[in-house]
């Protein structure tokens, strides 16, 4: 690795290729800063220009304003609910199934493996209308069960840990049988501990993927009470133009990307861990 | 050490019997497996399969029943030159983005693979964007394409030039939700190509080294082939993840102008949520997912025999 670094930043071009990147950085975060710009300024100077946005006055109120009239703290709880909802069922169902399928024999167990990882490649368009028919008959729209179940089938969280179950070494499971204890036991008191890096990982990963979900939430949610931030700020956005300011807009928008934007800085090495571990796997 | 006993655990420490977990298969072993199951065959394949035979259906929205119509849903899409339009703007976008996401992404990757700091935080801004919904994504770029008054009609009227209407221009339109696109999920591409990179074992960098060989030769006869699986993997990925197209056309240009932005999955979402043509909306799904399915199972035989070597 250390070659490898070598051969990028070695010799005439090191310095060349920083400034590029950091100039490609630069414009990169040029849209949220302009975005940040706008919802200092008062929603009467940007209906005229928004040019206004590089000289004084600035104001707070856009995000007091937040506080006080808008949707966003009950969007925001219905996402923390079925963000959490969906992170503890995924990880509760994986975890069990990943050790099934890498340790617990039962007849057909390869096969049944087999047709659970075909399920990888099942897009959620292909069974959204029928899931729609499903929660509509059984008159579940608009409750966080109909906008956290269907994230509970995926397949990944399955393949993952079951991947992470099968690394670690069988001795140490062997040990504990000897010891008579019952599968469930070597389960929960002596593998389960072992695979924490990979719960967390999983766990961030499910938690992010729920709370920007937007096309199942949009359809299963269409009481602005039961939208989640996501479905929320696209609301806001189609209407925008004849309510409220463009400032206070865009103050919602910072706003409701600050949640996401902290879990992202403090898992930042998890996340990063999630990305690679999921390429090499 | 298999066929020992089914006794509870309780009863056998004063008989000292094995009892505990034993090798080898037991149908009790498969409840580790079956709540999974239940939420795999109750919300996953069943939905599939009701899926597939809705798509069979015409239904009827005046006394909501619906009866068996054979292909006549797909037959009517194939005839419908709207939905033919979202299946070329899909493949279109498509083939604007998975080249931008592999070159840009494997350029970010050679260039930030480094431990020191700077770099860290380089990685961070470029990857800190894919944990924005899509909806604040489309805020932010709105404000960017804002015809007269957007940041990008600003910095060409600075330049003198005439500011050009990205999303109002039928041309333009998919291109600037590519854009967006490429700017919110770039980060993903340049991990992949990060964790593959790190992967390259530093000893053939330092025998190219001792050759004198310069930074594009080693790039090509080293970097390259060994990242060569990745690169078909990010390929295949954001083939797949592209064709899904939904969020960003519905809400920076609703498809439109005039069509001319609209993907298939925003056809199937209007033509089940909006209209309730749910037969010729499901119709819609599969063939969107026979597309996708052919490049899913590209993608499992290339990491099957990646393994396998």
């Amino acid at each position: 690795m250390a070659a490898s670094e070598h051969i990028v930043g070695r010799g005439i071009g090191n310095k060349l290729i920083l400034f590029t990147v950091v100039l490609v950085a630069v414009i990169w975060m040029l849209p949220i800063a302009w975005t940040l710009l706008l919802s200092f300024k008062p929603n009467s100077e940007l209906m005229i220009s928004t040019a206004s946005a590089f000289h004084p006055p600035y104001t707070l109120k856009n995000y007091a304003d937040i506080f006080q009239t808008s949707g966003v703290f009950r969007w925001l709880w219905n996402s923390a609910v079925v963000s959490v909802g969906v992170t503890v069922g995924i990880l509760v169902l994986s975890s069990l199934a990943g050790y099934g399928f890498a340790r617990a024999e039962f007849k057909g167990r390869d096969i049944i493996f087999v047709l659970v990882l075909l399920g990888l490649a099942v897009p959620e368009q292909a069974v959204i209308i029928a899931r729609h028919q499903m929660f509509s008959d059984l008159k579940m729209h608009n409750t966080y069960p109909a906008i956290i179940l269907p994230g509970l089938s995926s397949a990944f969280g399955v393949f993952l840990m079951t991947q992470y179950f099968k690394a670690i070494p069988k001795d140490i499971d062997e040990a504990a049988m000897l010891d008579n204890a019952s599968r469930f036991k070597i389960f929960w008191k002596v593998l389960l501990p072992l695979t924490i890096p990979a719960q967390a990982t999983l766990g961030i990963f499910s938690f992010l993927g729920a709370w920007n979900d937007y096309l199942w939430p949009l359809i299963s949610a269409t009481k602005p009470e039961m939208f989640t931030i996501t479905v929320g700020m696209a609301s806001t956005q189609t209407n925008f133009a004849q309510s409220e300011g463009l400032g206070f807009l865009m103050a919602q928008a910072i706003f409701a990307g600050l949640p996401v934007f902290v879990v992202y800085l403090f898992f930042q090495k998890y996340i990063v861990r999630a990305v690679a571990g999921a390429a090499i796997s | 050490m298999t066929d020992v006993t089914l006794s509870p655990g309780k009863a056998v420490a004063a008989v000292k019997r094995p009892t505990g977990a034993s090798i080898g298969p037991r149908w009790s072993n498969a409840l580790f497996v079956a709540p999974y199951l239940v939420f795999y065959v109750v919300l996953l394949v069943y939905p599939l399969f009701k899926g597939i035979w809705m798509s069979m259906l015409q239904s009827d929205m005046f006394d909501n029943t619906s009866k068996y119509a054979g292909m006549a849903n797909y037959h009517r899409l194939f005839n419908d030159k709207i939905f033919i339009g979202t299946v070329w703007n899909t493949v279109w976008f498509v083939v604007m983005t998975v080249p931008v996401f592999v070159a840009i992404g494997l350029l970010l990757a050679l260039a930030l693979n480094s431990s020191d700091r700077t770099a860290a935080v380089l990685r961070a801004i470029f990857f800190g964007t894919s944990v924005l919904s899509v909806t604040i994504v489309t805020i932010i770029w709105k404000m960017m394409y804002m015809p007269g008054n957007g940041a990008i009609a600003s910095i060409f009227k600075l330049l003198g030039l005439e500011p050009v209407a990205f999303v109002t221009s039928s041309s333009l339109a998919l291109v600037a939700i590519a854009i967006c696109t490429i700017w919110w999920i770039i980060g993903l591409p340049m991990m992949l190509f990060l964790a593959a990179l790190q992967q390259i074992p530093g000893e053939l960098y330092e025998a190219a080294a001792l050759d004198n060989a310069s930074r594009w030769r080693s790039f090509w006869s080293i970097t390259l082939p060994s990242i060569r699986r990745t690169m078909l993997v990010v390929v295949i990925y954001e083939i797949v993840a592209q064709f899904q197209l939904f969020g960003q056309a519905q809400l920076l240009t609703q498809g439109g102008p005039n069509n001319a932005s609209r993907p298939i999955v925003l056809f199937i979402y209007e033509q089940g949520f909006r209209s309730w043509n749910l037969g010729y909306a499901a119709a819609a799904s599969e063939i969107l997912f026979l597309i996708m399915a052919v490049a899913a199972l590209a993608q499992f035989f290339v990491s099957r025999k990646r393994v396998e070597e």
